[in-house]
């Protein structure tokens, strides 16, 4: 059942919350052995159902009240083990919500658990959990994606019909692709990132994934909006999910970058998108093919910033005000054999990157000439912008990969993120949705739109979606 | 451009990682590998380029300078390793 559809249901005393609730926990506690999506489950869940059912009873009820929702474990829950799937913080509860949690709590959504994700959402196939392996429901075999893998996982399993993820150069959108549901990436800035663990701080953004773009844009509603605790928080209203009905593609100017259709694009999957593109030109829309050049470089400048900001980030992690704190001689010792310990290989791997980067002799080679090399995507796309309405694309150029292919090949998975940095780059809203399958796995349809045109890439996404009509559940079990 | 495993040492002693050697080589050819890429930039005339970062220009951000809830003791001590008297106990840092 998807939110909207679970919301009559409750308007309509077809089903109380407790029912609803208890239908998702049935379900994770039945098959999330085989997905492993969940690290931690509430223990609190009858008492947030009984107090969703009394909002609804008192004709307070919001759409996201009594609808189950799942939160990518690098979002602080008060009360609630938040552990980055990391060993670093395999203890510790935060004394406090974020801003997105605090605004679900408010609105009755039900906090089901926690998902797992890349340590510290370092990564593409979720495979760096410190703890679990999630596996994509479309093919147990294989990855869901990442990192936010265990949040798509929930949804495309129907465990939950919403979940949040935190996306710095794909990590909601991709996994949204390889598991066959829609993510969304709002515009930096509209949804605050108070109590997300930083890891690339002028990349992170917090968005939804849902089964369809109605249920996205609800959720996306829900947690955006002004927050003075994050000081880019932009001052505008809430992502208005009302207007999401309202586009067209009758005459919608789409670009097409040549740079986003390259040599490693999976053949299936190019038809898959081909065919999307087809549609949408029946539609109405008007396609043309543009060269956006700085797309390839985009991966390169990708991995300066974020390691150099996540190796800033991270150096909380000391073993001094919480998580586990290592024996050592002295207090320098003490730090050191605790960050040794305490993060797993590709944390390691990034903050020396970024350290490197940030170091005497390399800050303007690396660091600001990648913060230029920005500036350049942002000119580029902004001439694209000027007679464009959105930007098209593959969401990634292959669908989900085997578990294990490419653990050995760091290199090559990062490579595979072009699609999807560009958006963190600009900072603009972003939108993964289902165009169809190829070999049975999920294909993405990736829409980009200028910084603050939220409303607008929803639209056209959900337009879209209208026209493929292809939003589809995973055969699970 | 390449990095020498002296000055992957170097590194790690600046992130404060104790590293053990096989580690250390393992980490020297993956970074590597990625600093390859970084020759790519390398050629671009980004000169007259302002560097960006936020998607929407903002400056200056200010809140009011009012007194507002906060953590009590407890809770902000509730995860530390080691804490004492409402104080956390930090690793000896002067010797003697």
């Amino acid at each position: 059942m998807t939110a909207a559809d679970l919301a009559r249901a409750y308007a309509r005393r077809e089903l109380s919350v407790r029912e609803g609730v208890q239908s998702s926990l049935d379900r994770i506690n039945e098959f999330d052995g085989q997905v492993g999506a969940f690290l931690k489950l509430a223990e609190d869940v009858g008492d947030q159902a009984d107090r969703a059912q009394a909002m609804l009873d008192a004709g307070e009820g919001t759409p996201l009240t009594g609808v189950p929702v799942a939160l990518k474990d690098n979002l602080s829950t008060r009360g609630l083990r938040t552990t980055c799937a990391s060993k670093i913080l395999s203890d510790y509860v935060p004394p406090f919500d974020a801003t997105v949690v605090a605004k679900l709590k408010e609105q009755g959504a039900i906090i089901l658990g926690k998902t797992n994700l890349d340590e510290f959402a370092m990564g593409t196939s979720t495979e760096n959990s410190a703890y679990q392996l999630t596996h994509n429901p479309w093919d147990l075999a294989r990855s869901p994606g990442g990192s936010s893998g265990g949040s798509a996982a929930s949804v495309a399993a129907g465990f939950t019909p919403l979940s949040l993820g935190s996306d710095t150069g794909g990590s909601i959108r991709q996994p949204a692709s390889l598991c066959g549901i829609v993510g969304f990436k709002p515009t930096y800035g509209r949804v605050s990132r108070y109590g997300l663990v930083a890891f690339g701080s002028s990349l992170d953004q917090i968005g939804p994934f849902g089964f369809n773009v109605e249920d996205t844009a609800l959720m996306a509603e829900a947690i955006s909006g002004h927050d003075p605790r994050d000081s880019t928080s932009l001052r505008h209203a809430p992502i208005d999910a009302s207007s999401v009905r309202n586009g067209s593609l009758k005459g919608l100017r789409v670009a097409v970058p040549k740079e986003f259709f390259g040599d490693s694009m999976h053949a299936g999957l190019r038809a898959v998108v081909e065919q999307a593109l087809d549609t949408m030109r029946k539609e109405g829309a008007i396609l043309e093919e543009v060269s956006l050049p700085s797309i390839q470089y985009c991966v390169t400048t990708y991995y300066i910033i974020a390691p150099a900001e996540a190796s800033s980030n991270l150096a909380r992690f000391d073993g001094i005000r919480y998580g586990p704190r290592a024996e050592g001689s002295g207090h320098i010792s003490v730090v050191e054999r605790t960050r040794a310990e305490g993060f797993g290989h590709e944390v390691k791997a990034r903050i020396m990157i970024g350290t490197y980067a940030l170091s005497a002799g390399y800050y303007d080679a690396y660091y600001l000439r990648a913060q230029q090399v920005r500036g350049l995507m942002v000119q580029e796309f902004k001439s694209v912008f000027d007679k464009y309405d959105v930007v098209v694309g593959p969401t990634s150029p292959v669908p989900a990969f085997k578990i294990g292919e490419l653990k050995n090949d760091p290199m090559a998975l990062k490579l595979l993120d072009f699609c999807t940095i560009p958006a963190n780059m600009l900072g603009c809203p972003a939108i993964s949705i289902n165009a169809g399958l190829t070999d049975g796995l999920p294909v993405g349809l990736h829409f980009m739109a200028p910084p603050l045109a939220d409303e607008r890439v929803l639209q056209v996404a959900y337009a879209t979606e209208q026209a493929l009509g292809a939003t589809m559940r995973a055969p699970f079990p | 451009m390449s990095i020498s495993l002296e000055e992957v040492r170097h590194v790690a002693r600046l992130a404060r990682l104790d590293l053990g050697e096989a580690e250390m080589m393992s980490l020297q050819s993956e970074l590597n590998a990625l600093i390859g890429h970084f020759e790519d930039i390398q050629h671009l005339d980004v000169s007259a380029i302002d560097p960006a970062s936020h998607a929407v220009t903002m400056h200056n951000v200010w809140s009011e300078d009012l007194p507002g809830e906060c953590l009590t003791r407890a809770e902000a001590l509730q995860n530390a390793p080691v804490s004492k008297a409402g104080l956390f106990v930090v690793p000896t840092i002067l010797e003697g």
